[in-house]
């Protein structure tokens, strides 16, 4: 039994296709990378896997449960831009992640300070414990995803979600934030998907890449099919699991 | 070079800030000139002097009947109406403006409700208010809190619907329920808003303010000038403008002050 199960989806606005029989299977601890050309139901894949909106056909399921309605704890997400809370400190929204979900949506006393020791380690491990009293505003690009991704990851998600996390930032520091979210992945071993516009990118990071693309074209009227996953590459090892796999097999090892 | 890029250094840009203020006093005190010595008896522009002369007299000298300091009686009832005003309209407005603005079922029942509130002429609902509410102190307050609230709950729900969708979605993921995504996400992201829109109500709300003390009080800075009026005592009258003009500058000013103090996160929107 696989983890996430996508089944049968389609989705569809004001009866304009988007989303077409689209049906995978992941398992647990699984790295997902999602690409395709620009409005091919990517980030709306994305949005249905969160929850945010309800598929037209079909369903989403996370370890056997019930569709989601809305967006809840067992899923995390990191968008592009707006993933922290401006008013919050570094501190206080790394907190927020565990608080938010309380009656009052903050911890008190023995509690609070509890979590600000746990929000103080978090810091420590992603490097933006130098900051823990700024507001976000005041950080770089690459800090605020950061902190996005510990915010997240706070709340202890059963999936991650990130959707183009590293779009808005400079290649150096896309760099370090690879670096950084595989050290995460390899510590947590959560299931992630990713959207993403960067090919390198997916085949590097993920397990998987899927690739979303329309199978079907009218010439005359482009909008009148949805998309679907077209492709689904074995990204282990770069995208060349087979040539790894012959070299295995087929070469001579020297013992 | 372009005039755009001309920029005043430090000194040239208070001289040109002052220059304004100077050149109306010298247009006034030349106009009060020219008509006082046409006839010394004139009253529309008493010289300044008289201005200030009359100034001194009403803030330190008490009332012959009575002993009272008038002037500072007439800013303590005006300034209580205004803030009892304003007040229940920024709490009433923020609550609504955060029901409407989070809630898609309360969008449905009140924006348009609210939408058309807002267009009734509050000043054409004075005589309602005082048949209802008496001529005290109550249809003074109320007047003040029709004119402002509609504007203000307007203003908070679109803030309110601004917020970025993803960090609504964000608080759900962290298993925020409505309750707490109103009052930890929202409310403390449209305070800086509230504190805004209030410095926008004020000048109407000194609007209604003046309008009910004129047309029925028997205290408050409105009440004052109207009653002045009779006897053209513009001295007064000037004295009372100056100060009313003022307490709304300066409250204006605190509030932006506070506005930076509370809400430091929030200094590009401001």
């Amino acid at each position: 039994m696989s983890f996430v199960t996508v089944q049968d989806l389609f989705q569809t606005y004001d009866d304009r296709p988007i989303l077409e029989r689209v049906n995978v299977q992941v398992d647990e601890g699984e790295f997902i990378a999602i690409v395709g050309a620009s409005g091919c139901g990517k980030s709306t894949f994305l949005r249905l896997l969160l929850a945010q909106e309800y598929p037209t056909r079909g369903a989403v399921r996370i370890a056997g449960a019930a569709p989601a309605r809305e967006p809840g704890l067992d899923r995390g997400i990191v968008f592009q831009k707006y993933s922290v809370f401006p008013h919050m400190t570094v501190r206080e929204n790394i907190v927020a992640g565990e608080s938010m979900r309380t009656r009052w949506g903050r911890f008190f006393g023995s509690s609070l300070k509890a979590a600000r020791t746990r929000a103080d380690e978090t810091l420590a491990r992603i490097g933006l414990d130098h900051v823990a009293e700024n507001y976000p505003a005041t950080l770089s690009g690459g800090m605020q995803q950061r902190l996005a991704i510990g915010q997240a990851l706070a709340a202890r998600p059963r999936i991650l979600l990130l959707d183009e996390p590293f779009g808005a930032l400079d290649p150096g520091t896309r760099l370090s934030m690879h670096d950084f979210l595989q050290d995460l992945r390899t510590e947590t071993g959560m299931t992630v998907f990713m959207v993403t516009h960067d090919l390198e990118e997916a085949f590097k990071l993920g397990d998987r890449v899927l690739v979303f693309d329309k199978p079907r074209w009218d010439p005359h009227d482009p909008s009148r099919y949805g998309a679907t996953i077209t492709y689904d590459f074995d990204a282990c090892d770069g995208g060349i699991p087979f040539q790894r796999l012959k070299e295995d097999t087929h070469v001579l090892q020297a013992k | 070079m372009r005039l755009i890029n001309i920029k005043p250094g430090r000194a040239l840009a208070l001289f040109l800030a002052l220059l304004p203020f100077v050149l109306v006093l010298i247009a006034y005190a030349v106009g009060s000139d020219i008509r006082l010595s046409a006839n010394p008896q004139d009253k529309l522009l008493p010289a300044p002097a008289t201005v200030v002369e009359t100034m001194q007299r009403l803030v330190t000298e008490g009332d012959r009947r009575t002993g009272r300091i008038l002037f500072w009686h007439d800013t303590w009832a005006s300034l209580q109406r205004l803030g009892l005003g304003i007040g229940i309209s920024a709490l009433v407005g923020l609550m609504f403006g955060l029901i409407i603005g989070l809630l898609p079922l309360a969008r449905s029942a009140l924006a348009q409700f609210v939408a058309v509130l807002s267009m009734i002429p509050p000043l054409a609902l004075l005589p309602i208010l005082f048949i209802v509410f008496g001529l005290g102190e109550l249809s003074k307050v109320v007047l003040i809190v029709i004119g402002t609230l509609p504007f203000i709950i307007r203003d908070l729900s679109q803030r309110v619907l601004e917020i970025p969708q993803e960090l609504i979605v964000k608080a759900q993921t962290l298993g925020a329920s409505s309750w707490v995504i109103a009052t930890r996400i929202a409310l403390p992201q449209v305070m800086p808003r509230l504190i805004q829109a209030v410095r926008l109500s004020l000048g109407p709300a000194w609007l209604f303010l003046i309008a009910a003390e004129a047309i029925a009080s028997d205290l408050g800075l409105g009440y004052r000038i109207f009653l002045v009026r009779r006897y053209l005592a513009m001295d007064v009258i000037l004295t009372y403008v100056i100060w009313i003009t003022f307490l709304a500058f300066a409250m204006d000013w605190m509030l932006r002050r506070a506005s930076r103090r509370f809400f430091p996160w929030a200094e590009d929107g401001l």
